[in-house]
């Protein structure tokens, strides 16, 4: 399947929508500062992967999916609940990335200038998030046996 | 102290920012198996990293950058039940995702033990 940007879905998101992120993301940056400083930068760095939006993200991707849904004359609860799902399924190859983002930072960072390694790691997330999207099939999904294949039970 | 207000205040707005931005492309891009990408994206890492390295240096960062691979496989196991319970039984997606929110606090917590 293609990829698609739709710059009409940004019309859609509402005011309140906008604060909840916005507060939420700052909030999770100064409790990952605070962590770091009241308990060392090994505790806190774990707070850099936090799901800050997560929650509330997948609760939004529920909430737009059964509006389309009702939009179109359907009952879509059980649809925006799928669509949730697909949405998580993406986040969690998502952190595969988000890993090599901190291995890039951890190996590189003592040795090389700040203006390379924060390009270089955004580069390598992309890079590592595309790269396994466009492979998912081939990696994750388990192929379908045909029914004349399968073996006979005893 | 006011130093620390006013690193406090600019994580908070840089940190907001930036996580708004990946919302947006979360929300911008079909299929939704792609926009997910975005709801793991280095957000939290891009907004504190920057004022980390400005504040206590080079090394602090990359140690905490060592942390955040543990976090972020803590935030894989964490999707993955997320994926599967709302695939399997269809609960409402806010609540499925607050009440797996333990998973990462146990796992990231328990990686830390491990390598500590």
């Amino acid at each position: 399947m293609l990829v698609g940007a739709r710059l009409s879905a940004i019309k859609g998101i509402k005011p309140h929508e906008w604060i909840i992120r916005f507060v939420f993301g700052g909030a999770v940056c100064v409790a990952a500062g605070l962590i770091a400083q009241h308990y060392g930068p090994v505790v806190g760095g774990l707070f850099l992967a936090f799901p800050a939006i997560f929650p509330a993200g997948a609760s939004l991707v529920e909430t737009h999916e059964k509006e389309h849904k009702a939009r179109a004359g359907y009952e879509g609860t059980n649809r925006g609940r799928i669509v949730a799902a697909i949405d998580a399924y993406g986040a969690a190859m998502g952190c595969i990335a988000l890993a090599a983002f901190a291995f890039v930072f951890w190996i590189w960072l003592p040795r090389t200038s700040v203006w390379v390694v924060f390009p270089l790691a955004t580069l390598v997330w992309l890079t590592v998030a595309v790269g396994l999207w466009l492979l998912r099939k081939r990696l994750f999904h388990r192929p379908r046996r045909a029914a004349t294949h399968r073996p006979h039970s005893s | 102290m006011s130093h620390e207000i006013t690193e406090s205040l600019a994580r908070f707005f840089i940190g907001g920012a930036i996580v708004s931005f990946f919302a947006v492309l979360a929300e911008m891009f079909r299929p939704k198996s792609f926009a997910g990408l975005f709801g793991a994206a280095p957000s939290i890492a891009l907004a504190t990293l920057g004022l980390t390295i400005s504040s206590h240096g080079a090394h602090y960062a990359s140690t905490e950058a060592r942390s955040m691979i543990l976090g972020a496989i803590a935030f894989l196991c964490y999707a993955a039940a997320t994926t599967w319970l709302l695939w399997r039984f269809k609960p409402r997606a806010l609540t499925a995702t607050l009440s797996l929110l333990p998973i990462w606090f146990g796992v990231s917590f328990a990686l830390w033990l491990v390598v500590r």
